[in-house]
């Protein structure tokens, strides 16, 4: 836990492409899993003696069952739109941090034992041996990909680097290389049921004591229901929400959103968590898994609606895979998105007039909206294109007074990944998590500078970890991070019970 | 690397967190503390003790809100805040106390 051993980037006016700095992170590699957390998620427990074969393979049945990785490994003319694109080639100068050196780290060993040309003349088509040194440099590197697919918007070809990132963390867990920090999270999740390893009797407590908190702030008793048979929605929220700041005020926000609805809802304790982290080690049988566990709840509850509280990869993971993953849904309601998203829920009923809003609540902020990757790039919201931007925004301007938006290249489908997304959310990656920042810090800094923003709303747990962390680093404070319901938690205007006067509890009490 | 207190060796993972939760005594938070160049008062000890008497109840880390509230009882309405409790743990409450109350890392999206 000591000071920062590194150099904390300095923010230009604007973005400046950086010169290269040839293996200026190759250092950087998060803690190796144990062999305990390896072999719960059904990889083997530490590196095999054969794993250059069992590498190989694994590459060979992945480009022959993912055929857009295959694609991606093949298409690519080096035309060099991607190479100052990514967030951490900006923050490090490191090279090997341009999406395009990156695929090449897989490219070159796909090229060597999975292409005839890369066979017969290896060095005439960038072909090269799969080496200790490459599967090294894969160790580092594929865990310096935060899988945002910013990149990918800007290849001429759509060649997705989160694909072949997601295949290269796939190869190396199949070797027994994973990364501890995804791999004891899913395993805990297999078991407890959330990526904190948080019980049922420590989420009860926490969840009464919110409710206590609420009614102590507005006088409305606001429940949190948690395992409650035949609510309509059932709830799945990052378990973050039931843990850290600012997480835990959007959780409030969502509570007082469905209570002045009238909506009847639960969390489960079983499916607590929506974060998949299946995904980001690129296990489809892993993010399979957790994904049954929210079916299995929502019809053990027989709930009639899924919706999921804001978390960036969860979405895509709901959005993009749920049906297929975990489905049908042919038991839940269909009169609504299966499943929903709980902006899309807070917006409509902002549209239906149903929620009492007081937007002067927010006018000590001004706000501006960071979009998360996987929100702006891999799903949608609303029933329109770009209903993931128009949605959030619509939220906020609707409970807030004063909102701006960041410079145009940083938001929406341009939007910079906060740096710590992917999987690499952990203090072992420290350095990279402060430099990769860098870009969503400029941004940021521009609209205070100029526009007097005071606070970064964001609908992602780890976005909202990954800000107080690093705003520090940059003379910001770790509280100028806000979740977006949190916004519209201090807008909503709750009457009191008229039945909760201060004596009456205290006989029920008693 | 293993933490030498007491003539006594301990166990503890690759970012310091102690590897047997029941090998914790106060002098291991003691050693702990000096190694990151801080020294553990009074208001300290409260985190640590709530922490470990939640721990055992609850076989988990508290909520940040859960400890702020607690803490607030506690030591008064003006340190019942993460402002307060990030000032006594600069690297955050639930980590870095957490290490000295000889708890697991909290893990997730936190």
């Amino acid at each position: 836990m000591a000071a920062a051993e590194f150099k904390v980037p300095k923010i230009d006016e604007y973005p400046v492409i950086p010169h290269l700095q040839e293996d200026a992170m190759a250092h950087s590699q998060p803690y190796i899993a144990k062999p305990d957390f390896q072999e719960k998620l059904g990889f083997p427990g530490e590196l095999v003696d054969n794993w250059k074969e069992v590498a190989i393979d694994k590459m060979g049945e992945l480009t022959g069952k993912y055929r857009s990785l295959q694609v991606f490994l093949d298409s690519c003319v080096k035309c060099g739109a991607c190479t100052d694109k990514c967030h951490y080639y900006l923050g490090t100068a490191d090279p090997k941090n341009m999406p395009v050196a990156r695929q090449d780290l897989f490219r070159k060993v796909y090229r060597r034992y999975h292409t005839l040309s890369g066979k017969l003349f290896p060095k005439l088509v960038g072909a090269e041996d799969l080496t200790e040194e490459v599967l090294d440099d894969w160790y580092s590197y594929f865990h310096q990909c935060s899988q945002c697919r910013r990149c990918s918007v800007y290849c001429p070809y759509g060649i997705d680097t989160a694909e072949i990132s997601m295949a290269a963390r796939e190869v190396m867990d199949a070797v027994g290389k994973g990364q501890k920090y995804c791999n004891e999270i899913i395993g805990k999740v297999h078991v407890i049921g959330n990526n904190l390893g948080l019980p049922e009797p420590a989420l009860a407590d926490t969840l009464e004591g919110l409710e206590e908190d609420v009614e102590e702030e507005t006088g409305a008793t606001v429940r949190f229901p948690l395992d409650v048979k035949g609510a309509d929605v059932l709830l799945v929220t990052p378990s973050a929400d039931f843990f850290a700041e600012p997480h835990i005020d959007g959780l409030i926000g969502y509570a007082k959103v469905f209570h002045q609805a009238g909506i009847s809802w639960t969390l489960s304790s079983f499916a607590s968590e929506a974060a998949n982290f299946g995904m980001f080690i690129g296990s489809y049988e892993n993010m399979q898994k957790l994904a049954l566990r929210i079916r299995q709840a929502a019809i053990d509850l027989g709930v009639k609606r899924i919706v999921f509280g804001e978390c960036g990869h969860a979405w895509r993971v709901a959005y993009s895979f749920l049906n297929t993953l975990a489905g049908p849904f042919d038991f839940l309601d269909q009169d609504y998105p299966v499943p929903q998203h709980i902006c899309e829920v807070t917006h409509s009923l902002i549209q239906e007039g149903k929620l009492t809003l007081d937007a002067s609540q927010n006018d000590d902020m001004v706000i501006t909206y960071h979009d998360s990757c996987n929100v702006a790039r891999a799903s949608r919201m609303g029933d329109r294109p770009g209903g993931q931007f128009e949605i959030p925004r619509e939220i906020i301007k609707a409970v807030c007074n004063n909102y701006v938006d960041m410079p145009s290249y940083s938001i929406k489908e341009g939007t910079y990944c906060c740096g710590g997304g992917g999987g690499l959310l952990t203090d072992d990656l420290i350095e990279l998590r402060v430099k990769g920042a860098l870009p969503r810090m400029e941004a940021l800094k521009n609209v205070v500078d100029n526009y007097g923003v005071t606070h970064m709303a964001a609908i992602c747990a780890i976005c909202k970890s990954q800000f107080s962390k690093v705003f520090p680093y940059y003379d910001f404070s770790m509280d100028q991070v806000v979740s977006l319901h949190q916004l519209v938690s201090n807008a909503i205007v709750l009457p009191p019970d008229e039945d909760s006067l201060p004596g009456e509890e205290q006989a029920e009490a008693a | 690397m293993p933490l030498e207190v007491n003539g006594k060796s301990f166990e503890t993972d690759e970012e310091g967190y102690l590897a047997n939760l029941s090998d914790w005594q106060p002098e291991l938070a003691n050693a702990m503390a000096e190694a990151d160049g801080a020294e553990l008062g009074e208001n300290h000890w409260e985190v640590i003790n709530f922490l470990r008497s939640y721990y055992e109840e609850y076989q988990i880390a508290p909520a940040v809100r859960v400890l702020t509230k607690a803490i607030g009882k506690k030591l008064g309405k003006d340190k019942g805040n993460s402002k307060y409790l990030y000032e006594l743990f600069p690297y955050g409450p639930a980590k870095q106390a957490c290490k000295y109350a000889g708890l697991p890392k909290p893990t997730g999206c936190v």
